[in-house]
């Protein structure tokens, strides 16, 4: 789709796109070429010239258990925090979508997580949900260890799922929300008259209606969930990694592979397959998902 | 006030010519009118003129200079869009002056020409205004008043009645043409409607396919179209167009069985030829008996100020205005006459208008004035 | 109308008051928490009604972590990211958008690929690109001319570091594109035809017509330079320089004395306060940007 008539010049285009050109070179071209380099050869460990290694640093990593712990535990992370955030974004739409006197009140507060950064989300959580406090507490007294993240692998992973989900939710509500308010309201209408009571519509009728929607929340969620900023935050702010690996991301090994193990071309290798991920899910979303919402 | 000429005019977008050598002569103080259907380059022609539209070939002057390499502002001239085309964030009178505010024009002298310009049409009370906030006549009349108050040497329309309902059209029309009479600058005015074109044109250009079929004074243009296309392009209803074969002997044409005389001076030039014969609703006369050409009348449409009558001859249809007099019902057999004072003749593989000069310059006006209906 | 059943609406509101404990909980327990003496919180069970403690904790959190300071430069930062990405995305969207420039698809596509490559992944050479801005042209220039300059810059621990790397914006460039797009076709002719060229247009058009989007878009930008954690916890090492998510580390409870979660809580929720007064008080604007930015 192009302007029909334009202004022409040769100079001013580069001259308005240039600055941002310059930063996108300098801060994400460069070092992406860096990580390349790195991914494919070795700096010895008392200095010289790096060596071109070919795949194996890429080797090296695919061979690490610990690497595979790192991508089972974000598959489990994007997967879990991904569908909760859908569940929750999409039941409480549904509420919402009902109109009742009081739910624009709830949508105005169901939006308010979102603007909290990870790491302080996790700060908070770590009190919040505290196995000597609160719920937690009571929960632990009856049963010994029922909730006990700092000890416990698969509690610590479920920790950062429901702070990740919490933070989320509110996200998937808006684009749900206004998924549901572009479905024409003649056809509940019409199911209603039909015979079809509420939760019928909703399963029947409006969630179908909503499966773009719901796909392309799919897509963004599990890029958020395997890459996005707050994946970092929350796990380097709460569990940072442990009890023993159990909530080491992929982000969370490359940043402390490079910065705690100073191995950088394990890391670059670690983002090459990483990045090589993001592709296809940045592929899929632009190749699939075409329709778009529109917030009421 | 300027002459525009156009010289060998072509336009392509990559390897799709839009016009096809272009030679048009606009006279100072003219108002012409580029009539065409949608897609026939009429628009592109009209931003070639403006500078919005690269000339791939050929020239375009302005007052005798070429204009080709100028941008817009450099070529004086002004142009109302078919959707206004209004700067949304700027009040009426910021609307209105922001050509003279770009070209540097003092801030009293331009309030001065805003508060002329909006006297002239009729938006003195409105200059505060934002566009939202106006009727869609409003609009046309600021988009106007934008163009006027920079006095330019060539006014250009796009279409720009096109988006007003219909009652409005026709005043707007009325308006631009006692406004091109008090200014007398030259326009351009580019439109699809029939109506706008005969009545606001000095010059009439039909345009088509991105060739001009026909260049002349709007009733000309009407009395002796050039081409089967302006013949059934310009009037309403259509010209009715059938083909036939002149047949050696008898020098006559064949509609429905029946002969159609035809003019004598080219009958015997036209002997043995395959002609597009046409003859327009008005000037065909519809008897209920007769010797003439044998009709079924398919359908009545009623105008008020008249009837259209639509038949059927040999399966195509072909229609007549007639009188209140006239009793026809849907299924009634009539009988056609079709004076031959009234037939145009085209060159059936052309399309082209066959020995203009054999057939009377001007057809009597008393007979039948020509039906133009608002679409 | 559909017909409203009094069963329906009570779960209705069941389910809307579960998804009120569930979203808006955790904010009632941090102000409860924030609000009570160390006694009280450290109390099983817990208290969800406010106390009065909060100036007191507020103020044990603000001596602690340094907040004055915090806010400070996290308000720098989140500024300076907001405006920079405001301004360079729009520019970069008209250039593309309003020239035939051969460069366009490479502007477009050079910004769109940017997406594929998240801080987390170029971490250790952004930083290296940061501590000597002007490496890569040094390289580049004894690569073409063989020349050795020497000049350094070093971004580390100052406002610069801080945002220019965080600047380029592909959701804000698409946005503004987006916007453009949907302009008439006209709106730039008719300048075109009043005499005005391609920079007046861009500031005397452009720039006003897109208030609304600069708004909605500077909510989203807002939140997001303010919520940044990895790239200054990494670049800033000079104390002076520090942002309010770096100093969260400093506001966890010691281990060995009683743990003053109260003292936490207070100076979380200042953290917290800033992008949710945006969030709450924005509502409208913050959403039209998140959903527009996806399209």
């Amino acid at each position: 789709m192009d302007k029909r008539s334009v202004f022409k010049s040769v100079w001013l285009p580069i001259l308005f796109a240039a600055p941002q050109m310059l930063l996108v070179f300098l801060f994400f071209y460069w070092p992406a070429v860096a990580v390349l380099r790195w991914a494919f050869t070795l700096e010895p460990p008392f200095g010289g010239n790096a060596e071109f290694v070919g795949f194996a640093n890429f080797v090296e990593v695919l061979t690490n258990p610990l690497y595979w712990n790192s991508v089972m535990v974000s598959v489990i992370f994007a997967l879990a925090g991904t569908l909760t955030t859908i569940f929750i974004g999409l039941v409480l739409a549904l509420a919402a979508d009902r109109q009742l006197p009081g739910s624009g009140l709830f949508r105005f507060l169901y939006i308010l997580p979102y603007a909290i950064a990870g790491p302080a989300a996790g700060m908070a959580f770590r009190f919040i949900l505290s196995p000597e406090r609160g719920i937690a507490a009571s929960l632990n007294a009856m049963w010994p260890d029922f909730w006990n993240p700092a000890k416990y692998g698969s509690h610590a992973l479920i920790f950062v799922i429901i702070i990740f989900a919490w933070k989320w939710a509110g996200y998937t509500f808006i684009f749900l929300f206004a998924g549901l308010q572009s479905v024409p309201k003649a056809l509940t209408e019409a199911a209603a008259m039909d015979g079809s009571g509420p939760i019928r519509r909703a399963i029947d009728i409006q969630v179908p209606l909503l499966a773009p929607t719901l796909f392309f929340l799919l897509v963004i969620m599990m890029t958020e969930g395997f890459v996005g900023a707050d994946t970092f935050g929350i796990v380097h702010r709460t569990t940072n990694g442990g009890p023993n690996h159990a909530t080491e991301v992929m982000v969370f090994g490359i940043v402390n592979e490079a910065f705690q193990g100073l191995n950088y071309s394990g890391a670059a290798a670690q983002s090459i397959i990483l990045i090589g991920l993001i592709m296809v899910f940045t592929f899929i979303q632009f190749r699939f998902v075409e329709r778009r919402v529109h917030y009421k | 006030m300027a002459e525009i000429d156009i010289r060998a005019a072509r336009k392509s977008y990559g390897k799709n010519p839009t016009l096809h050598g272009i030679d048009l002569n606009f006279q100072s103080g003219e108002f012409v009118v580029i009539l065409g259907p949608s897609g026939c380059g009429k628009s592109t022609l009209l931003r070639m003129i403006a500078g919005l539209e690269d000339i791939t070939s050929g020239e375009i002057a302005i007052d005798g200079r070429v204009v080709n390499r100028l941008e817009p502002r450099e070529r004086g001239c002004a142009m109302v869009f078919q959707n206004y085309a209004l700067y949304p964030h700027m009040t009426v009178a910021g609307n209105m002056g922001y050509a003279l505010k770009v070209a540097g024009v003092p801030k009293p002298e331009r309030e001065r020409r805003i508060a002329e310009t909006a006297k002239i049409v009729g938006l003195s009370d409105y200059l505060e205004r934002k566009p939202a906030a106006l009727s869609g006549g409003q609009r046309q009349r600021v988009a106007m008043a934008r163009a006027i108050i920079r006095e330019p040497k060539v006014f250009l329309f796009d279409e720009p009645l096109s988006n007003l309902d219909a009652k409005l059209r026709v005043t707007m029309r009325a308006e631009i043409r006692k406004l091109h009479q008090r200014l007398s600058a030259t326009s351009v005015f580019v439109t699809h409607d029939q109506v706008e074109a005969m009545t606001l044109a000095d010059k009439l250009v039909v345009m088509n396919k991105g060739h001009v079929e026909q260049v002349g004074h709007p009733l000309d243009v009407y009395h002796r179209p050039a081409s089967t296309f302006v013949a059934s392009f310009i009037g309403a209803p259509a010209m009715n167009l059938f083909e036939s074969r002149v047949e050696v002997e008898t020098a006559s044409a064949y509609l429905g069985g029946a002969p159609v005389r035809l003019p004598s001076s080219l009958a015997a030039s036209l002997r043995g030829k395959d002609v597009t014969i046409g003859i327009r609703p008005e000037h065909t006369i519809v008897a209920t008996k007769g010797p003439g050409v044998a009709a079924e009348v398919d359908f009545i449409e009623e105008l008020g100020a008249g009837r259209v009558v639509h038949m059927l001859v040999e399966g195509e249809p072909f229609a007549a205005t007639i009188g209140e007099d006239l009793n026809v019902a849907p299924g009634d057999r009539v009988s056609l006459d079709l004076p031959l004072e009234h037939l145009h003749v085209f060159n059936r593989e052309t399309g082209r208008r066959i020995d203009p000069s054999d057939l009377p310059a001007d057809a009597p006006a008393q007979h039948c004035a020509p039906l133009l209906t608002t679409p | 109308m559909i017909q409203r059943t009094p069963y329906a609406d009570a779960f209705t509101y069941f389910v809307m008051i579960l998804g009120f404990i569930l979203l808006i909980g955790p904010f009632l327990v941090i102000i409860a928490g924030a609000t009570q003496t160390l006694q009280q919180i450290n109390s099983v069970p817990f208290r969800f009604m406010p106390q009065g403690q909060f100036l007191e904790n507020a103020s044990a959190a603000w001596a602690r972590a340094d907040l004055a300071r915090a806010i400070g430069n996290s308000f720098v930062m989140a500024g300076l990211i907001t405006v920079g990405k405001v301004v360079l995305s729009a520019m970069t969207a008209f250039a593309i958008v309003y020239f035939r420039s051969p460069l366009r698809h490479f502007f477009f596509w050079a910004v769109f690929i940017t997406l594929m490559l998240p801080l987390e992944v170029r971490v250790v050479p952004t930083y290296n690109v940061a501590a000597d801005m002007f490496e890569p042209f040094r390289l580049l220039i004894a690569f073409v001319t063989g020349i050795e300059v020497s000049v350094e810059w070093n971004l580390l621990n100052s406002y610069a570091g801080l945002t220019l790397p965080l600047i380029a914006t592909a959701t804000g460039t698409f946005l503004y594109r987006q916007f453009f797009m949907t302009l008439p076709d006209e709106l730039a002719e008719a300048a075109r035809m009043d005499g005005s060229g391609p920079v007046r247009f861009f500031f005397e058009m452009l720039l006003p017509l897109s208030r609304t989007n600069m708004l909605a878009l500077t909510t989203i930008m807002f939140v997001y330079g303010w919520n940044q954690y990895l790239w200054p916890l990494l670049m800033v090492t000079d104390p002076t320089y520090k942002t309010t998510m770096m100093s969260l580390s400093a506001l966890v409870p010691s281990e060995n004395a009683t743990p003053d979660w109260n003292v936490t809580l207070a100076g979380t929720l200042i953290i917290m306060t800033p992008p949710l007064l945006v969030v709450a008080l924005l509502q409208r604007w913050f959403v039209r940007g998140l959903v527009a930015t996806e399209k």
